[in-house]
């Protein structure tokens, strides 16, 4: 899905996404779309596909989805976790969490 | 059954929540989020601990004040349907207000003799082409992702919008170490002077702006004044954002986040559902439940409190939560008319003080309509039915002539966002053709306010449980 122009650099720049200076929980690993991912447990799932490189989260009718108002108002950030439609920026990451395109 | 239900843990609802408590009522406080604080005051998630700041002290404060009130607080829990007051069968007594919600996908019901709504806001953000490219995020995501998640929306990022939040999240960004690559603010510099005497009733905002200020220009980010996007571009992603200046001069930059807003919508779902009085006032963020001075709506019992009774600011929220919970345990007998009267003086003068100059960054962040006017025909206004402003016109041509029309005639504002995102672009398109916001009017009430899984709310409920009489004999 990055692997479209600018896909390189966003993902060299998600590296560093993790603003320091902030003490985080331990990170557990997830799942989106069967790719393995990392995070700190309790971190947003939206915060933590953005700091993976994960921006595209599905397809709207006309235009992408992506996380756009981080308060679970705009519901762009849908996304399918265990089988059910959760807002991305409303659900915390848990070790194991398996997540999907809505 | 609880004398006062608050919904919403923001500034307001805290201070209504601890207010009412600590007078005695039965308060129950409801919150969607894991904590309370609301988005301004956003506490980071358990575990995380982020570096202390001014915004961090005031949450942290109005939240041990909580804590110690005595209010039973039911955080997770997400309010989809609101009942009672008035909103009963014609000829029956007033009800009892019924407030159902999801708590961890459990469905939660609840009464209360009072209700105080403090909602919030959420972001206004008119389309322009290439808004909907992932990289793009509103200004108060983008508070949120750097507050309480410490997340950076991308490493070269262009800010754009209107307001103060302009420069607190411009000035956040380059703290964090992300690149600001320049600063699109449509407020012309004579904006700024004219909002300067407002803005001297508070030395700790304008030191907190000039601070902003001087970060910004240590790391030489062109600020543009008066300048708006005219498009974010790029393929699977934003790669840059185009900028049309003060001037007509268009200027590009390359990044690979643009965080934008443009004002902040009082969210009015809640007092429509109870059919309560409104009133457009563009100044305040839009259509604003019509309130006396403490906090009263025109449906009894029902009070409102913070921005989403007009923004004010959140200096101004927690005083306005303050006068509605003592107006609201008046109403209900619990405080006299004497207590009230000497109890209110002080939240009264504090509200007054604080709204001065939350009503100058109001002003500022109304709504703009050069905006509206601006966004080309193939642009997706309503993301969540992909409607664009060409099938809106079309709809206005066929003789849509308000919000519901318009609604029914494209499914715009009709998908699961409920209308928050495109509402404004859409109401304005709406009010061009039929002579102001007033004749738009705004989409009725509905239930469910917040979308909710037909299964949580189906509970235990089958199909097999229906009884299905036995068919006559033939």
């Amino acid at each position: 899905m990055d692997a479209a122009p600018g896909g390189t650099i966003l993902r060299r720049v998600s590296e560093s996404l993790r603003i320091p200076g902030i003490a985080r929980p331990p990170e557990v690993e997830f799942s989106f779309d069967g790719r393995p991912l990392r995070a700190p447990v309790g971190e947003s799932l939206a915060a933590a596909l953005m700091a993976a490189g994960v921006r595209r989260l599905g397809e709207g009718p006309g235009s992408p989805r992506a996380a756009f108002c981080m308060m679970g108002t705009c519901q762009q950030c849908l996304v399918r976790v265990e089988g059910r439609l959760v807002q991305a920026c409303l659900t915390p990451v848990r070790a194991g969490l398996r997540v999907g395109p809505a | 059954m609880f004398d006062v239900a608050v919904l919403g843990a923001g500034p307001a609802g805290m201070a209504a929540a601890t207010e009412a408590a600590r007078r005695g009522g039965r308060v129950v406080l409801l919150e969607e989020s894991p904590q309370p604080g609301g988005q301004v005051y956003r506490a980071a998630p358990p575990g995380f601990v982020v570096p202390e700041d001014a915004d961090k002290r005031a949450g942290d404060a109005l939240r041990a004040a909580l804590a110690g009130s005595g209010a039973e607080i039911r955080t997770g829990h997400r309010v989809w349907g609101l009942g009672g007051g008035p909103l009963v069968p014609q000829g029956s007594p007033p009800a009892p207000f019924r407030v159902d919600a999801l708590a961890e996908g459990a469905p939660v019901t609840l009464e209360a003799r009072a209700l105080v709504l403090c909602p919030g806001t959420h972001e206004r953000i008119i389309p322009f082409p290439g808004w909907t490219l992932p990289g793009v995020i509103g200004l108060a995501a983008a508070t949120i992702l750097l507050k309480a998640q410490g997340v950076l929306p991308g490493r070269r990022v262009l800010v754009a919008g209107a307001g103060p939040l302009l420069y607190a999240v411009a000035a956040k960004l380059h703290k964090a170490g992300a690149e600001v690559v320049a600063m699109a603010d449509l407020a012309t510099r004579a904006e700024w002077a004219r909002a300067l005497p407002a803005l001297a009733a508070r030395p700790d905002l304008l030191a907190r702006g000039a601070a902003w200020r001087a970060a910004l220009a240590s790391r030489s980010v062109p600020v543009l004044a008066g300048a708006r996007v005219a498009a974010a571009e790029g393929g699977g992603a934003l790669e840059r954002v185009r900028i049309v200046t003060a001037t007509g001069q268009t200027e590009s930059f390359d990044c690979d986040a643009l965080c934008i807003g443009h004002g902040l919508v009082p969210a009015t779902e809640a007092t429509r559902l109870f059919r309560a009085a409104h009133r457009y006032d563009r100044a305040a963020g839009g259509w604003v439940p019509v309130l006396d001075a403490d906090r009263r709506t025109s449906v009894k019992l029902l009070y409102v409190a913070g921005d989403g009774g007009g923004v004010r600011g959140a200096a101004a929220a927690p005083a306005a939560g303050r006068l509605a919970a003592l107006a609201a345990l008046t109403d209900l007998g619990i405080l006299s008319g004497r207590a009230h009267a000497r109890a209110r003086w002080r939240p009264w003068a504090e509200h007054w003080r604080a709204a001065r100059t939350g009503a100058a960054m109001a002003r500022m962040m109304a709504l703009r309509p050069a905006l509206v006017s601006a966004i080309p025909p193939e642009t997706v206004v309503c993301r969540c039915e992909g409607v664009t402003r060409a099938e809106i016109e079309a709809a206005l041509d066929d003789g849509a002539a308000e919000m519901n029309q318009l609604k029914q005639f494209t499914r715009c504002g009709m998908g699961p966002c409920q209308g928050r995102l495109c509402g404004e672009a859409a109401a304005e398109l709406v009010a061009i053709r039929v002579g102001g916001r007033e004749h738009a009017g705004f989409a009725t009430g509905r239930m469910p306010l917040r979308p909710v899984p037909m299964e949580a709310l189906l509970g235990e409920f089958d199909y097999a449980d229906i009884p299905v009489p036995k068919p006559a004999p033939i």
